[in-house]
């Protein structure tokens, strides 16, 4: 019940072989997904809305084991409420899970949330990742508990933001406006 | 009956409250409210004033009682705190069993009167420090724990025959609990002295923490496994700690934290009178864990309403007949996402009153969080604040010498009453959806719980809800604590130990026990003797949560929002 062995096997296989699976949920009232229930009938956007112009599509992804999801949560429905398309990966995602459905979603950003400490390694990976696939004009952010002095350190492998606790929503969303140009 | 007031008395009151409402408007029309309307955390409305009119229907003695009675609504035991304190249990568990077993030390060398163990990401989801998933995780928010050799590390010097010990785990509980019985017996400490508690509460897992391994069914029924072999083997252990804790900081309501728990209770024992067990042969090692947030009425009526529900639960829908059955003994720890990563010292300020709140609704047991918990694992600094807020509390302000003093309070008594009246509703509705299990499926209180959060999120942005150095009070500032930094090295250090531990095991013996173990799982046979053997013969965590993902599938997040 529930469980999509594909994303639990993927573990360790190369990134060209992972599969995943990812619930749209954009078009959908949240309250009508019942659990486990896959709806492949929408993974292709192109035939829902096609003459509609490109929105902002943003994939809000939970690197690691980390099982803190208030706020990526939260801030993928701010993101949907304001008019942005959004993909949530779910918990414990791997850095090849959430670079293989960022490419596979063409998304314009990745949203890392991270309340576990393991940022470092992990926002790391999905950079190196990004870069190695030729993916990195992917725009990535993070959230989540951040010791100030690691900021620098992952700003420095191109994160381009990270908005820590108490950050009013509007102003992600706001910087989201700013730098994410649709593509 | 026992009512308080007669009811002319009330009607008298009731007259008079008019007028003064009156008194009150006229005021107002002058120097106006503060607020339009003013509501707790959770976002209920409260009034300006209670009077005997919001209790006139109250009945000392069966919504009352006295403490160490059913109901319980003023405490589980007759002497509560006059007796015994409540037992100031510190939540601790940084880097490798090593450093983990240092800080148990210095807490119980400052007064700590129980263990409580916090377990790192890889541990909590059942993986080795070794496992590709582990990497980076190691030690990072918790100790790490792969073999038995770490927990004897772990609980070295301590007097396991005294202390008791809580371990937070959930998913792989059966497994570290075996491993601590391993541990005990090596010691020469028999099963049946050990006390402690395990967490193992998968309901509110998949509601609200959210460390998952198999899916909800299988994962119940290695919780009866856990309760039956308890009460027969290990009768002094708690076996499941029913926990709202997680399901408040996932961002519910104090009344959804309330009867999800409760509801959860309720599926645990209907799953467990199922297996054939008798109600009383375990409801009594039921325990459960409350979150304490910063509306401190609202807190308080809660832990009163949850004593005396619970009470109603067992005793009519169960029909347990021991007293012990009845009751609903609680651990709390401060709410963590009432905390500031701004201005942190504020934060011991947070948790004290989060903390007097706790003890005025009668906790067993108590965490109150260290001021930094918010930024990172505590310092040793940090958490002995933590420790000694409780001690002041316990030692100096008097408010131990009472039992139960808010209780006949009009505000409280009618907060606890309409607490318990939402929370009721609530039960009834997953009821009708046919339990938990069903309700956990169709994603209704993981629903309940995100819209709740949401809101609050959507309060605070419009500066309804205040945190003071957040959206309000806020300053220019570099945070001004040294944080701990969990060492680079360490998970390097830890897969090196692991590696030790296999090489000089009887691998023969391990893989004979993890045969016999898969066997059992198949069989529905009770899944602990065998998991005592494997965890003995030196198994690995993740070696044993493999047979249960090989038996039982594995879950996923379903991912909605």
């Amino acid at each position: 019940m529930g469980a999509s062995g594909s994303v639990q096997d993927a573990r360790g296989k190369a990134l060209g072989v992972v599969e995943y699976e990812i619930i749209t949920i954009h078009f959908l009232c949240f309250r009508d997904l019942f659990f486990g229930i896959r709806c492949p009938g929408l993974k292709n956007r192109a035939t829902i809305m096609p003459a509609l112009k490109r929105k902002i599509r943003i994939l809000v992804a939970k690197p690691g084991l980390d099982g803190h999801d208030r706020g990526a949560r939260i801030i993928a429905r701010a993101f949907r409420d304001a008019g942005f398309e959004v993909i949530y990966t779910g918990l414990h995602q791997s850095p090849e899970q959430i670079v293989m459905a960022a490419i596979q979603e063409d998304v314009d950003l990745i949203g890392l949330s991270s309340l576990a400490a393991a940022h470092l390694h992990l926002f790391r990976r999905v950079m190196d990742l990004l870069r190695e696939q030729g993916a990195d004009d992917i725009l990535v952010i993070g959230g989540g508990i951040i010791p100030d002095r690691d900021i620098p350190k992952l700003k420095a492998v191109g994160v381009k933001e990270i908005f820590l606790p108490g950050t009013p929503l509007d102003t992600i969303i706001d910087w989201v406006r700013e730098h994410v140009k649709p593509r | 009956m026992s009512a308080l007031f007669k009811k002319e008395e009330v009607l008298h009151i009731k007259a008079d409250k008019k007028d003064w409402e009156e008194f009150y408007r006229e005021k107002m029309a002058a120097a106006p409210q503060r607020k339009e309307a003013f509501s707790t955390v959770s976002g209920k409305p409260i009034q300006a004033l209670y009077t005997p009119d919001d209790i006139q229907n109250f009945d000392y003695g069966t919504s009352l009682g006295f403490p160490g009675r059913f109901p319980y609504t003023r405490g589980v035991q007759a002497s509560m705190y006059r007796g015994r304190l409540w037992t100031m249990r510190m939540f601790a568990g940084l880097g490798t069993a090593e450093e983990t077993n240092a800080r148990f030390h210095h807490l119980v060398k400052y007064g700590q009167t129980g263990l409580s163990t916090a377990f790192d990401m890889p541990t909590l989801m059942g993986y080795d420090t070794d496992s590709d998933r582990a990497r980076g995780e190691c030690g990072k928010c918790g100790v790490a724990i792969d073999t038995l050799k770490d927990m004897e590390i772990l609980f070295d010097g301590l007097p396991i025959d005294r202390l008791t010990t809580s371990m937070t785990i959930n998913p792989p509980a059966p497994v570290l609990w075996a491993m601590y019985i391993a541990m005990a017996e090596k010691r020469g400490v028999p099963r049946e002295k050990l006390g402690g508690t395990i967490q193992n509460d998968m309901l509110k897992e998949f509601i609200a923490q959210k460390t998952f391994m198999c899916p909800p069914e299988p994962s119940l029924r290695l919780i009866v496994d856990t309760i039956e072999f308890g009460s027969k083997a290990v009768p002094r252990w708690n076996t499941v700690s029913i926990s709202g804790y997680h399901i408040r900081e996932a961002g519910s309501t104090a009344v959804q934290e309330l009867a999800f728990t409760l509801a959860n209770g309720i599926a645990y024992v209907e799953a467990a009178v199922k297996r054939g067990l008798d109600v009383d042969a375990f409801a009594p090692r039921l325990s459960f864990f409350f979150n304490s947030h910063i509306d401190f009425f609202e807190e308080i009526a809660k832990f009163r309403a949850a004593r005396r529900m619970w009470a109603h639960i067992m005793r009519h829908r169960f029909k347990a007949k021991k007293e012990r059955s009845w009751w609903l003994r609680f651990h709390t720890q401060t709410a963590g996402c009432s905390l500031t990563a701004q201005q942190p010292f504020n934060n011991v300020v947070r948790t004290a009153v989060e903390a007097l709140a706790a003890v005025l609704g009668g906790t067993q047991s108590l965490h109150t969080n260290a001021f930094d918990e918010v930024l990172a694992i505590p310092t040793e600094e940090a958490a002995t604040i933590a420790l000694r807020t409780q001690q002041i509390l316990a030692e100096e302000t008097g408010i131990v010498n009472a039992i139960d003093p808010l209780g006949g309070s009009y505000y409280i008594e009618t907060l606890t009453e309409e607490m318990e009246q939402a929370a009721w509703e609530y039960i009834e509705k997953i009821d009708d959806m046919g339990g938990m299990l069903k309700a956990i499926e169709k994603n209704y209180p993981q629903m309940e719980i995100a819209d709740a959060a949401y809101r609050f999120q959507q309060d605070f942005d419009a500066k309804k809800k205040i945190m003071v150095g957040v959206n309000k009070y806020t300053i220019e500032e570099d945070i001004p604590v040294d944080i701990y930094h969990a060492d680079d090295a360490l998970e390097e250090r830890q897969i090196a130990r692991t590696n030790r531990v296999k090489n000089d095991r009887d691998q023969k013996r391990v893989q004979a026990c993890l045969n016999r173990l898969a066997q059992a799982c198949v069989d529905g046979e009770n899944v602990m003797p065998y998991l005592i053997d494997a965890a003995s013969a030196y198994a690995t965590l993740q070696e044993m949560c493999d047979v249960f993902r090989n038996v039982f599938g594995v879950y996923t997040d379903p991912g909605t929002f």
